[in-house]
Parts: C-alpha cells; sequence; structure tokens
C-alpha cells in the first residue's frame, strides 16, 4: 500500500474519493448538527402527517412498479417473439427515449396532453360526463412513472430474452412448443430472474422521484418524502422536520436496497454462448401475431402521447418572444455553464478513479482486492443509493448557519450532479480505458513512457470517444436536473428547469410549453452525442 | 414407430435446392444414403449447418424442394417435419431435470403418462445415464449433456437424425466414447442420420459414407472407403491434409 500511494494514478483516485467523501459526509454532518440541537422538535416531527407521507411514498412506488413491469413483460415478450418486423429498431428508440428526458420536461408532456386544458380534455369530459378535473395527484405520478419506467423494463426484459440460446428457440420449435409451454419453459426462467432486479430497479427510481411529484402531486394527499423535504425546507422552513423526513428517506432507500440485494440473487444461469448467429426460429400463429402487434401499438402510443404533445405545444407557443426574454437568455447561459462545469467534474472524478482502480489491480496481482479498490469499484454505484435532495438538504441546513444558503447554489448544484452522474460516466469509460491498459502497460513500461506522457499519447487516444460520451451524458444529466436547484434556486441564479418550474407555477403555460421544448431539445442532442461516441469506435 | 421405414430408413433429398446466405448462393442437389450415417465435411462457412437447417425447417430455400421419404416437407414447420437435431451447444433447457429435457421429446408442454416415463428412463440407461433423471444440466459433465440430448432423439423417434458438430467441443477420448454410442443408436433405429463435424477422424470411425462441401455446394460425395483411399477426392484430401498420412 505504501508504494502505492507514491502512484500518482493512486493519488488522484484518492483525492477523488476524498471529494465525494466530503460532498455526502458535509450534507450528514449537517443533519446530524442539526438534529441533535433539536431532538425533542425533531421528533415531534413524526407525527401522523410523517407516517401518511412515508405510506404515500410506499404506495405511489408500488403502484408504480406493478404498473410499469407487467405490462412490460407483455410488451418485451411481444417484441421478443417478432424479431424482424419493420419498425421495430424504431420502437425500441421510441422506449429509449424517455430515459433521455428531463423528468420535469416529462411531467409538462403529460400535463399538455391529460390535463385539465390538455389536448384529450374535451375527449376525456365527454366520456366521463362532466368536466375533466385534469390528471393530478395520484394518477398523475402513476402516469409519469409509467412512461418512464415501461420502456426501461421493456428493453431490460428484452435484453433477459435475448439471453435466451438461438439454439433453444430452434429446439423449441422442432420440438412444436406452442405459446403457452414455451412461455413456460423458455421465457418466463428467464423474466423471472430478470424480475426481482428490474422491479427493485423501478421500485427504487419511483422511491425516489422527486420531480413527478413536485409537478403532478397534489396537496398533501400526494406528497413523497422527498418533496415533504423540499416543502420543509423552502416554504416552512423547519429544518427539524427536514431532518427527520430525511431520516425517513435514508432508512426507506436502504431498506428498499436491503431487499433489492435480497431478491436479486441470482440461481440458474448458464453462462454458455450459442453458435448459430443471432437469428430467432419461432412460428408465431395469426392470433397471437394479432395480440401481440396490438400490445405494441398501445404501448409505442403511450410512449408517443406525451413527446408528441411537448413538441406540438412547444412548437405552438411564442418561442421566438422566449428567446428574446432577457430571464430565459440568463437560465439558457447558468444551464450550460453548469451542466458542461457539472460534466467536466464527473469525468475527471471518473478518469480518477478508473485509473486507481486498474492501477491498484495491476499492483496487487493475486492478492484479495484492498478496501480502496474495492471503493473505486462496487462503492462507485453506491452514490446513486443517496438521494441528491438529501445531500441538498444536508448543505441547506448546515449553510443556513453560515450565511446566505442560497449563495452556495451554484456549488450545489454543479457538485451534486456531477457526482450523481459520476456512476454513468465510470460505466462508459472503464471498460475502453482498461482494455487500452492491459494492451499498452506491458509496453509502455519497457519504453518507458508514464505520466503525462503516456496519458497524453496512449491513453487519450483510445479513451477520448468514451470522454466525450460521459460528459455528454452528465451534461444532459445535469441540465435536466431538478433536484437541487428546487432547493437552492433564487432570483440570482436560475436553471431552466427552475424556471420552467416557475413558469408552470405561475401558469404561462405557453411560456412552459416553449422552455420545455428548449430543454427536451437540448438534452436529446447530448443524449444523441453520447449514444454516437458511445456506438462509433475506431 | 413401427411402420416398415424404421427398418429400411427413410430418404432424405434435396431437390434442386438454391438459398442466398449474405453474398453465397448456396445449391443443393442430392439424396442422402437412407438408414446410414453421412458425415458432412467442409471448411467453416461452407455451408454445413445451413445444410442441416434447410433440412430441419429452420431456414427456407429460395429455390427448390426438401423430401424426406418421397413426401415434400419444404413447407411444413421444423415441428412437423420427422426429424430431430442435436446442436453443439445449448441442447437441454438449464432449469429443467435430465428427466424433463428429454420429455419434452414426448410432450413439448411435459404432460407425461406413466408409461411417457417409462420411455423416458428407458432411453436414459440406453444412453448411460440411468440414476441421473433428478440431475440439472449444469450438473453434469460435456459428454453428458450430449447424451441427455441423444436421449431425446431416441425418445422422439423421428427416422431422420441431425447432429451439428455435436462433439465438437469434447476432448478426444471422450469424442470417440460418444460416436460408438451414436453408431451403436444408429444401428439399433436405423435412422438416416447426417453428422456434420470438422474431423475427418470423425468421419472414418462413424460414417457410411461422405460428402465434402465447399462454398455452398457438395463437390464430393462417396463412401467412406473412397474418401480415404489414396485415390480419393482432391478437394477433400487438400482438407484434411496430414492426417489422412497416418
Amino acid at each position: 500500500m505504501s508504494a502505492a500511494i507514491r502512484d500518482p494514478r493512486v493519488r488522484a483516485g484518492v483525492a477523488a474519493i476524498a471529494v465525494i467523501v466530503a460532498l455526502i459526509g458535509g450534507a450528514f454532518i449537517g443533519l446530524a448538527v442539526e438534529g441533535a440541537a433539536d431532538f425533542a422538535r425533531a421528533l415531534s416531527a413524526f407525527d401522523a402527517y410523517y407516517v401518511r407521507v412515508a405510506i404515500f411514498t410506499l404506495w405511489q412506488a408500488a403502484l408504480s412498479t406493478l404498473l410499469s413491469v407487467a405490462p412490460a413483460i407483455l410488451v418485451a415478450r411481444a417484441l421478443s417473439r417478432h424479431p424482424a418486423f419493420t419498425g421495430r429498431g424504431l420502437v425500441l428508440r421510441l422506449f429509449a427515449l424517455p430515459l433521455a428526458l428531463p423528468a420535469i420536461v416529462a411531467a409538462l408532456g403529460i400535463l399538455a396532453l391529460l390535463g385539465r386544458a390538455g389536448y384529450f380534455a374535451g375527449l376525456l369530459s365527454w366520456l366521463l360526463g362532466g368536466d375533466w378535473p385534469g390528471i393530478y395527484g395520484l394518477s398523475g405520478i402513476l402516469v409519469a412513472h409509467v412512461f418512464f419506467n415501461l420502456p426501461l423494463a421493456t428493453r431490460l426484459f428484452l435484453e433477459a430474452l435475448g439471453t435466451v440460446p438461438t439454439d433453444q428457440w430452434r429446439l423449441a420449435s422442432q420440438l412444436g412448443m406452442g405459446v403457452a409451454p414455451s412461455f413456460r419453459l423458455i421465457e418466463w426462467p428467464v423474466l423471472r430472474s430478470a424480475l426481482p432486479a428490474v422491479a427493485g430497479l423501478v421500485f427504487m427510481l419511483c422511491v425516489t422521484s422527486f420531480t413527478i411529484v413536485l409537478t403532478l402531486g397534489g396537496g398533501p394527499a400526494a406528497t413523497t418524502l422527498e418533496v415533504a423535504i423540499y416543502q420543509a425546507l423552502r416554504f416552512d422552513f423547519d429544518p427539524a422536520r427536514a431532518v427527520a423526513l430525511t431520516f425517513g428517506q435514508i432508512v426507506l432507500t436502504v431498506a428498499s436496497i436491503w431487499l433489492l440485494s435480497r431478491l436479486g440473487a441470482d440461481p440458474v444461469r448458464d453462462a454458455n454462448l450459442g453458435v448459430a448467429p443471432p437469428r430467432r426460429f419461432v412460428t408465431v400463429q395469426a392470433t397471437e401475431r394479432a395480440i401481440n402487434i396490438a400490445v405494441i401499438v398501445v404501448a409505442a402510443l403511450f410512449v408517443v402521447g406525451p413527446i408528441a404533445s411537448i413538441i406540438v405545444s412547444g412548437l405552438a407557443s411564442d418561442l421566438a418572444g422566449l428567446a428574446s426574454q432577457a430571464s430565459v437568455q440568463r437560465a439558457s447561459l447558468t444551464s450550460l455553464g453548469f451542466g458542461a462545469s457539472s460534466a467536466l467534474i464527473a469525468v475527471l472524478l471518473s478518469l480518477a478513479l478508473v485509473a486507481m482502480r486498474r492501477a491498484l489491480e495491476t499492483m496487487r496481482r493475486s492478492r484479495r482486492r484492498s478496501l480502496l479498490e474495492y471503493a473505486a469499484d462496487t462503492g462507485a454505484g453506491f452514490v446513486l443509493v443517496v438521494p441528491p435532495i438529501v445531500i441538498g438538504a444536508g448543505w441547506f441546513i448546515l449553510g443556513r448557519h453560515v450565511g446566505d444558503v442560497f449563495l452556495l447554489a451554484p456549488f450545489m448544484v454543479v457538485s451534486v450532479n456531477a457526482i450523481m452522474a459520476m456512476p454513468f460516466v465510470v460505466r462508459a469509460i472503464r471498460p475502453a480505458h482498461d482494455a487500452a491498459a492491459e494492451r499498452h502497460d506491458r509496453l509502455a513500461a519497457s519504453l518507458g513512457i508514464a505520466g503525462w506522457n503516456r496519458f497524453r499519447l496512449i491513453d487519450w487516444p483510445s479513451i477520448r470517444r468514451p470522454l466525450l460520451t460521459g460528459f455528454a451524458f452528465a451534461m444532459a444529466l445535469s441540465l435536466g436536473d431538478l433536484g437541487v436547484i428546487a432547493l437552492f434556486g433564487s432570483d440570482a441564479v436560475k436553471t431552466l428547469p427552475f424556471l420552467l418550474l416557475e413558469r408552470m407555477g405561475s401558469y404561462r403555460t405557453s411560456d412552459a410549453a416553449g422552455l420545455a421544448l428548449l430543454i427536451a431539445a437540448l438534452c436529446l442532442g447530448l443524449m444523441a452525442v453520447a449514444d454516437w461516441s458511445g456506438k462509433e469506435r475506431a | 414407430m413401427t411402420d416398415s421405414t424404421q427398418n429400411t430408413g427413410v430418404a432424405v433429398r434435396l431437390a434442386d435446392i438454391s438459398f442466398r446466405y449474405a453474398d453465397m448462393t448456396m445449391r443443393f442437389d442430392t439424396v442422402f444414403a437412407p438408414a446410414s450415417i453421412t458425415a458432412v465435411i467442409g471448411p467453416s462457412g461452407s455451408g454445413k449447418s445451413t445444410l442441416l437447417n434447410l433440412i430441419a425447417g429452420f431456414e427456407a430455400p429460395q429455390g427448390g424442394r426438401v423430401l424426406i421419404d418421397d413426401i415434400d416437407v419444404t413447407d411444413l414447420p421444423p415441428s412437423a417435419r420427422p426429424v430431430s437435431m442435436i446442436f453443439q451447444e445449448n441442447n437441454l433447457f438449464a432449469h429443467l431435470d435430465v428427466a424433463a429435457n428429454v420429455g419434452l421429446g414426448i410432450s413439448p408442454a411435459l404432460r407425461l403418462t406413466a408409461a411417457d416415463k417409462d420411455r423416458i428412463a428407458t432411453s436414459l440407461s440406453r444412453t448411460g445415464l440411468a440414476g441421473k433423471e433428478r440431475r440439472l444440466p449444469r450438473e453434469l459433465s460435456g459428454g453428458e449433456r450430449q447424451r441427455v440430448a441423444l436421449a431425446r432423439a431416441l425418445v422422439r423417434n423421428r427416422p431422420v437424425l441431425l447432429l451439428d458438430e455435436p462433439f465438437a467441443s469434447l476432448g478426444p477420448a471422450l469424442r470417440q466414447e460418444m460416436l460408438d454410442l451414436l453408431v451403436s443408436v444408429q444401428a439399433e433405429r436405423k435412422m438416416s442420420t447426417l453428422l456434420v463435424t470438422h474431423q475427418p477422424e470423425d468421419a472414418r470411425r462413424a460414417a457410411g459414407s461422405i460428402v465434402f462441401l465447399e462454398a455452398g455446394r457438395i463437390v464430393a460425395a462417396g463412401d467412406r472407403e473412397s474418401f480415404f483411399a489414396p485415390d480419393g477426392p482432391e478437394a477433400f484430401r487438400r482438407y484434411a491434409g496430414s492426417e489422412l498420412q497416418d
């Protein structure tokens, strides 16, 4: 270890971990200090309202999971039974879109479609024989969560179905398995082994969902812990209650992760690869074909709806007028600046962690992994477990003692978004980095190329594409995020999502639609860059 | 099956078949010897697997007909053809035990009667797997997994058996053992058998006749003796190289 610490790669990695620990640890200190200072008050926050909010948090997440995952099984199965129809690629691309779309933009799209004045309001009023009250509260939250998670779950299930060896499909069709036996014997076993992980992931995303609940949830009846933390800090200014709520959110998150890891145990998996080319040999009867087509079309329409309404209502708004507003111009610059800084930090942190992990792995040879290597490897992913709102709340409470808490805004937004994007960036660059290191390590050592020269001449050319992928992805995440900025935003510092939230709050619907389109275009553009640079290999 | 075809075997005929795959157009026009083992040999990409896929019905030819026992099966789905196929790997469902994997050959929905279970037990003991009914595939060796696949082919009792490099991932001794098992089972059932292999040695040990493929055509066909004779087919001799000299 003493030799390891002299390696610059290890030093950089340790520094990166220190930054992350300081950011998260500082938040927890803030929370702990506040809780201890006013323990009685924090304790009294555990009242009936608290229990109601906690139960609603779980209830909406459970319903969202059920409504996303169960149909996703049908959709994934339908897509896997028809591996070659025209438009299949388009459907899969469409299903990747919600993930790239900021939550606030999707929320607006759903309101533009199903809100009180949405495109479907007239039809729904007529159908219900009364005034359509608009989609708010639990139903709004559920629709939005399904919009995000049904496509996600479908893609994950489809991936699982893709692991069924081609030979088994050939075998099934030779043995004459019908729909039911091939579901029971081939499809269900892989789906079932993927199910806990997929359902757990969706549940986690819904338990920690902030923006959707903030914008679509209505009043105290449809509030989750995260939104309650935000309200306690922004509106009631009740830090003790915020601490109590944060405690609940952490307990809930840790419990769901524990459950997830218990459920995620993977029993039977045969790791052999099919030798046959990736072609399917499924014989599908006419009835099943019709049902499958219906399932795919309904799912696709469900995803297309909000996206189309973002585009249509956005284009209908006064885009030129919007662009000439000083507030919009300032928010755009702020967003781009914050996004780029946070992406840069995310990339640097990730690079440091990846390089350190590789360096430690090479040094130890066959000995056990050190704690440090573990921290750079699996540990990095644990950042995702800490909700940004919790970090934000901690620093908000801490900063209040120092001075104007809103002055922290740029620092908080940039750093929290950077570490939230970090695990994804690590995933983008690590394979290429490690493969390049594997190839070049010994040659570089024998030629004596090290340090900056090595990075410039050897590492950089092989990882710049993945770095671009990570950067674009991190910037998109940061640009669309409405978490920390919701806490720290003020007249002095506004990002585009924050501005959008304000315009929605003051019912300037046309402005909101235009802003949503702008944010969506920026994020999708960045995601397209990430996608392109991630795929193209020289 | 007790019909007469069991004793004399059925003929597998590819009549003027053409099949395009990527840049290559394959053409087959041939009859395979009934009730014996024919080795299908050729370099990678010569169309060996495609040949089997066409007979099994996993691929549809652009032109020509597939006839089995003089019956046109070109438009039949794989399950309706009198054919069983054994792949190199993935012949078994990982989460089903040995008996169930064999049972799928009787009922694809796994509805098995007591008589069916007897048949499963019989065929398992024929392939040397007695007592391993409850094992899962991951608890078996590579050779044992292929024995299960062979046992399933036995309970299916189809007159045509196709094997796509079934023993390629096994060591030499085990491969010989499996070939011998295949030969003795085939001798009992008289299945018309096509064995795709890379190894001329496999053909020498197990096959009655041999076809040699190159670039989607059968460029040589004949009985084993003629292939391994000093004046055997030129293309085959080039492919086999030094192996023929011992």
